[in-house]
């Protein structure tokens, strides 16, 4: 057992150690806490670093498991392990969280409450690398619903904010929608293996003797269990990656600072989802043989196609949402619903290496957009709304390059940029999926609206002229109206500080060359997460992928001249111009600029479901309950009242008469001491008489 | 009739008389003469039975009435004086009145 596997569990402690440290910290130690949080998650990266470099040459699973109650004779056990996948993740959530948290001292340097964030910053830091190690379905649920929580927090940052009280609100609900189908899986799976370990030495619910007898129960509708369970997991994970129906609540996370989001929500948390699929991907392809007569016939993994479909779905779903918005950080948020869409589906048709590869690409290129988007809403005093920028190229440099250079990574502009062979990747396993051509389709085309918005949202944000002034010069209501609090009043857009572009920069130049260690001509990421040695010989390619890649580079080029014939020719005139796709076909624009209603339907039907039930609900605890512990309560005073009768008014009034009785008596029998000697004397005399008597009549007798 | 109970009716009258006005007198001094009447009749049973007893020679009676007479008297005395300081407290010879005991 070498010394970083068995000192892996330092990598998550040490962030939320920090958030617990921060937690404890005045308003106003603002140095304590981003130096905790930001000192905090630099170790956790050069431990990563430490593991990673480790699995260059140790590429085979480690675990460390660890007993951690008993009941009955049995033991749950939980655990951390070091595998190639893990080590690529703990190095990408540390190296880009450790930039954002960066950036974030630059943004929330205005705000009063930058403790409080750099706390719940570190405590999701944590949670997250939690689930990235874990061993154990357990393990990674508990750091899971702490990465869900933090993510509440921090989405209801500012908590005084009715949307994002509400947003926050929302977005937990949602995912534990998502986190029932995760629990009712994990506890068959519990049911069915007797372990939730993944690995541990061949008794894992990942292993060889679990996956063998596995598949081969049948749950229902002619589903092995393996799917099943696999099915139920992708519940957790789809709530999680915000895939559809579960989507809802990622763009109304936006609420939130915008480090939050491109941590949160592009970065790490949504990629969560994809992370366990790739996690569990061993249980979801699991696949048994059927024998009719002599010919065996292989079940196909119904999970996986599952996955690949909703992913397919929810990519073209998302990316026509994204066509139809205003809100610079909206368009960026269904762009990331979209693009989880494409990682499922790279996991459904190509397995965890496709899916993870575009996941690590796109933690870097979303993390930049978002980061960039932030920069612009600071420059432009808390502006979000596009039709409202403009001129930004000239004025924001820095941030208009690194954007640019994000924004072609995003698109998959052929060659230079990692977008491209992450995405190619996905479209090339599509395209070789023997079930159906139609997610190949779809993917094809959602790279054209990606393509094709993200052109839409450059040249609203960074082309022409600045729209803000001109807006605001005319309209002094207008100026007074902020998306975000503490920022100064409205003036030119200014570059945004040092502090806050480095990171930009050092993203962009890794989502410009990240994409080298994954093209087909050398797919060191594929082969090393399947377990190789890190060094391999460069290969060729395999057939058939320069047409998908000539084709995608086409279908990319394509959306980039729409966007430019939409867009680009004309400078766009004023904010109150209408779209010009929207003049083209207004129904549509306008369908698309309301999410295809999904809310609606949702607050039409769920919500008021939910909201009657609620009313159900409060009317029995109102009466029944309620009503049953007042008769109960009733009962116990009416039994003391019948109590107290009997011990004040019974037992008491007969004893304090016969004590009565005594006290009469006894002054009567006063009356006899009357002080006179004479009457003591007549009463000696009589009763010696009597004595005598009773002697002598003794004595006669 | 014999002697003996003429002599014993007459000091168990005289014994009765005497309680009865111990008990039942009022003035504290005619409490003391009943129970001076008391003894002199106990001093007449004394000498009675002596008489008409087994040996009248020898002076057992008499010296029995003696030493009675004599206590009676030191007992008059003691009496008297004890009247007296109570008079003294209480300014009445009432024995009605001097009732400070009464429960």
């Amino acid at each position: 057992m070498t010394w970083i596997v068995q000192n892996l569990w330092l990598i998550p402690a040490l962030p939320i150690l920090a958030a617990g440290l921060s937690a404890l910290l005045k308003q106003r130690s603002r140095i304590p806490a981003a130096a905790l949080a930001i000192g905090s998650l630099a170790i956790s990266f050069l431990l990563s670093l430490c593991a990673f470099a480790h699995t260059l040459t140790h590429p085979a699973i480690q675990t460390f498991n660890f007993n951690w109650f008993q009941f009955g004779n049995q033991w749950l056990q939980l655990g951390w392990m070091l595998d190639p996948l893990t080590a690529v993740m703990l190095v990408m959530v540390t190296f880009v969280g450790l930039l954002i948290f960066i950036y974030s001292v630059g943004y929330m340097e205005h705000d009063e409450n930058f403790t409080r964030f750099f706390c719940f910053l570190a405590l999701f830091a944590g949670a997250m690398l939690g689930v990235v190690i874990a061993n154990s379905l357990l393990l990674l649920f508990m750091c899971w619903e702490i990465v869900g929580l933090t993510s509440y927090l921090l989405i209801g940052f500012w908590y005084a904010k009715p949307e994002a009280a509400a947003a926050a609100k929302k977005a937990f609900i949602v995912t534990r929608i998502g986190d029932l189908g995760f629990l009712i899986g994990m506890v068959w799976l519990y049911a069915q293996s007797g372990t939730l370990l993944f690995y541990n030495a061949g008794a894992g619910c990942l292993e060889a003797s679990a996956l063998s007898h596995l598949p081969v129960h049948t749950a229902f509708f002619g589903l092995s269990a393996a799917s099943a369970i696999g099915i139920l997991i992708f519940c957790g994970a789809a709530g999680k990656s915000g895939q559809v129906p579960l989507h809802v609540w990622l763009p109304d996370a936006m609420e939130g600072p915008t480090p939050v989001s491109a941590l949160i929500h592009a970065a790490t948390m949504v990629a969560a989802g994809v992370f366990l699929i790739a996690r569990i991907y061993l249980l979801m392809d699991a696949q048994y043989v059927i024998w009719n007569g002599n010919l065996p016939t292989t079940v196909p993994p119904v999970a996986l196609e599952v996955v690949t479909w909703v992913g397919a779905i929810t990519a073209v779903f998302a990316a026509l949402i994204a066509v139809g918005q205003w809100d610079i950080k909206r368009i960026l948020a269904y762009s990331t619903v979209s693009q989880l869409g494409y990682m499922m589906m790279g996991l459904g048709v190509g397995g965890p290496a496709v899916g993870i590869f575009h996941l690590i690409t796109h933690a870097f290129f979303k993390a930049l957009l978002f980061l960039g988007a932030g920069s612009v809403i600071h420059g432009c005093s808390g502006e979000q709304d596009i039709r409202r920028m403009g001129g930004l190229s000239k004025s924001m440099r820095v941030t208009f390059l690194t954007y640019m250079a994000g924004m072609l990574a995003l698109c998959g502009f052929p060659f230079f940029f990692s977008g491209f062979w992450s995405k190619d990747a996905i479209l090339h396993a599509a395209h070789n999926w023997n079930i159906s051509q139609a997610p190949f389709y779809m993917g094809a085309f959602g790279a054209l609206l990606t393509a094709f918005y993200m052109t839409r949202q450059v040249y609203y944000v960074f082309a022409g002229s600045n729209r803000l002034a001109a807006a605001t010069h005319d309209d002094p209501a207008l100026a007074a109206h902020f998306e975000e609090p503490a920022h100064p009043a409205p003036h030119h857009p200014h570059e945004s500080p040092a502090v806050m572009t480095i990171p930009l920069v050092i993203l962009a130049a890794f989502a410009i060359l990240l994409g080298f260690v994954g093209t087909p001509a050398w797919p060191w990421f594929q082969s090393f997460l399947e377990g190789n040695s890190a060094f391999l010989i460069a290969g060729f390619p395999e057939p058939g992928v320069l047409p998908v890649m000539l084709s995608s580079s086409l279908i990319v080029l394509l959306g980039l001249g729409l966007g430019w014939y939409f867009y680009g020719r004309k400078p766009i005139a004023s904010a109150e111009a209408p779209d010009a796709l929207g003049e083209l076909q207004p129904q549509i624009f306008s369908l698309l600029g309301h999410a295809f209603y999904v809310d609606a339907l949702y607050g039409a039907t769920l919500i008021r479901l939910n909201t009657w039930w609620s009313k159900v609900c409060d009317w029995f605890d109102r009466f029944v309950w309620n009503g049953a512990v007042q008769t109960i309560s009733y009962l116990v005073v009416g039994t003391a009242w019948v109590d107290n009768f009997l011990d004040a008014g019974i037992i008491n009034t007969g004893f304090d008469s016969s004590c009565e009785s005594v006290s009469r008596s006894g002054d009567r029998l006063s009356l006899l001491q009357d002080g006179r000697i004479q009457s003591y004397l007549r009463v000696i005399g009589v009763a010696l008489i009597a004595l005598v008597i009773f002697l002598l009549w003794g004595a006669k007798a | 009739m014999s002697s003996l109970q003429s002599y014993l009716l007459l000091s168990a009258l005289l014994f009765s008389i005497g309680l009865a006005g111990a008990l039942t007198r009022r003035n504290a001094i005619l409490v003391l003469i009943g129970i001076e009447l008391m003894l002199n009749a106990a001093n007449l049973n004394f000498i009675a039975f002596w008489r008409f007893g087994p040996t009248p020679s020898r002076l057992t009676g008499i010296m029995f009435a003696i030493f009675s007479i004599s206590v009676a008297a030191a007992e008059a005395a003691v009496g008297l004086g004890i009247i007296l300081a109570a008079y003294r407290h209480s300014r009445t010879t009432d024995l009605d009145q001097m009732n400070s005991l009464k429960g």
